[in-house]
């Protein structure tokens, strides 16, 4: 897949003091405050924290949907300011078009470019292969499992060779089964096309397994208490959850989750 | 409507599991019996003149209705009746189609468009298309033109609204992930909502096209001198009762099969839509 990968380093975001705010006045809610993230092209880093913390919010931000109440969403060095397809986005679930086959989803971003039907058709194969889903390009989303869907999705937002793909809780509703065959598949796909991933997730397992760095969110509003770097050796099996430097991270993490959940519980809920 | 034909789905695959034999046979003929129970209540009713408060002697039977239908479907002025009707339904569906699709997208999607043109239709929606005939008579030069009016205005109302609906019910998820993936607003309207309102629009079509039957045939009766409307009216007049029958079920047929029209048109165009499950149509 030497023809899709790509050849130069993009994808360094610099989120500076990001502040997100919710509604106006007495219904103000603040998601975010002064949240800092710095990424390295092609590096995979996971945003873990509480429900309710803002790892949305912050997703939001860089993909162009919400503009920043405070702060800096910078993409290789160019400010964002609105959405684009140079930043992808992958959501928990419902996001491919229901009224396009899964070859015209994939598709999608291609034609948005105006790349010719023969071309894009041929671009959005190769993707959906790299997915494995050849033999369902004509498939429309409702006719898929969840699990497929998704891979739908994630081939759909690859084919625009994004410097950043933010990925939503992706398999947050997918059976445990699933998530896991998900999860190396999306290790299998990112080391054929190494792009920047910035992925939501409050599955802490989840999020050793893929990064190589964990961001640990503190309770809304979000910023980062802990950014944790995974130095297992990659590619990483399924079984390397069982190991003795994953189960050390898991605790070390999880700790700093828990607290972080206890205070999000005692906090008044807006 | 998006509702009934899923759990009718869900009915039919759990009958499956039941023996198929005896419900592949049993509703047909249920089915066929319940029609055939009717026509015998009204062979009884009408044989016998009944008259229980409501009176049965000047209904005529299922026999001399269908000598009467024989006779006028072999004539040539029948035709003419029914042509007119169809042409003024044609026309009157074909603006109201035109006209609330094309207001209903810009409503939707434009919020000084909606402040603008929503509040007069809110207005006017209550009023009945038949509450509309003395106006429309005189607003429209002839009859054919009045009653177009009439009819148009029947499909106008559920097709606008309908359409404005599909616009406004559209997953803001759909539409931030077009424009994550490099869609500018003209793309996101046609690539996202007008696919996406599409399911609501066909609603507000089938449902127009039965309103707009109900305008025509009101219409007719009241200021037609052509149509099966008319023709019904003025068999109640002539004293020529198996007309008015035939008129009736002809008005029936006719809507049944245009409204069968809209919706397998409809399909046709949201191919990714689960098909209706046969025993449920």
């Amino acid at each position: 897949m030497t023809a899709v990968a790509s050849d130069v380093p993009t994808g360094r975001i610099e989120i500076t003091d990001l502040g997100v705010v919710f509604g106006r006045d007495d219904r103000r809610v603040e998601a975010v405050r002064r949240f800092t993230l710095m990424t390295t092209p092609g590096e995979f880093v996971a945003l873990l924290g509480p429900s309710g913390c803002g790892k949305t919010s912050v997703l939001n931000a860089v993909a162009g949907f919400v503009p920043p109440a405070a702060g800096h969403v910078v993409l290789d060095g160019e400010p964002v300011t609105e959405p684009g397809a140079d930043r992808g986005m992958v959501f928990q679930q419902h996001s491919l078009f229901p009224w396009k086959t899964v070859l015209a989803n994939v598709e999608f971003g291609l034609k948005m470019r105006g790349i010719g039907a023969r071309a894009r058709t041929a671009q959005a194969r190769a993707y959906l292969d790299l997915v494995g889903l050849s033999g369902f390009e004509g498939a429309y989303p409702g006719e898929l499992s969840g699990g497929m869907q998704q891979r739908v999705g994630i081939a759909r937002v690859l084919v625009n060779r994004p410097r950043v793909m933010l990925m939503d809780e992706p398999f947050g509703a997918l059976d445990a089964q699933t998530r896991l065959a998900m999860q190396e598949l999306l290790l299998g796909v990112w080391r054929e096309v190494r792009t920047t991933v910035l992925f939501v997730t409050h599955d802490i397992d989840e999020a050793i397994f893929l990064a190589d760095r964990v961001a640990i969110m503190t309770a809304r509003p979000g910023q980062v208490r802990d950014l944790i770097p995974v130095k297992l050796a990659r590619p990483r099996p399924a079984e390397i959850i069982a190991t003795a430097e994953f189960m050390a991270l898991k605790a070390r993490v999880l700790a700093q989750v828990r607290e972080e959940s206890g205070r999000a519980w005692a906090a008044p809920r807006p | 409507m998006a509702t009934t034909p899923l759990v009718r789905a869900e009915a039919a695959r759990t009958a499956t599991v039941a023996p198929l034999r005896l419900t592949a046979w049993r509703r047909p003929a249920l089915r066929a019996l319940s029609i055939g129970l009717f026509l015998l209540a009204w062979q009884v009713a009408t044989q016998w003149d009944l008259d229980l408060y409501v009176r049965f002697q000047n209904i005529p039977s299922p026999g001399d209705v269908l000598a009467e239908a024989i006779e006028l479907f072999g004539s040539r002025a029948f035709y003419v009746h029914i042509l007119a009707s169809l042409e003024r339904i044609w026309l009157g569906f074909a603006i109201a189609t035109a006209l609330g699709v094309g207001l209903g997208l810009l409503i939707g999607w434009f919020a000084l468009v909606e402040d603008i043109l929503l509040p007069t239709i809110e207005l006017l929606r209550p009023i009945p298309a038949v509450a509309w005939v003395p106006i429309s008579i005189m607003l429209w030069p002839t009859e054919r033109s009045s009653i177009v009016f009439i009819t148009t205005l029947g499909a106008f109302f559920p097709i606008v609204l309908n359409t404005i609906h599909g616009v406004e019910a559209i997953d803001r998820q759909l539409v931030r992930a077009a424009m994550s993936l490099g869609a500018r607003r003209a793309a996101i309207f046609r690539e996202v909502v007008l696919p996406g309102a599409l399911p609501s629009i066909v609603t507000g079509l089938s449902v127009g096209m039965g309103v707009s039957w109900i305008c025509l045939i009101s219409a007719e009766m009241i200021s037609g001198q052509f149509g099966i409307g008319y023709f019904t009216w003025v068999a109640y007049g002539i004293v020529k009762y198996p007309q008015i029958v035939v008129g009736m079920l002809t008005i029936g047929v006719l809507g049944m099969l245009s409204s069968l029209a809209v919706r397998a048109i409809g399909a046709r165009f949201m191919p990714w839509l689960p098909r209706r499950d046969k025993a449920g149509a």
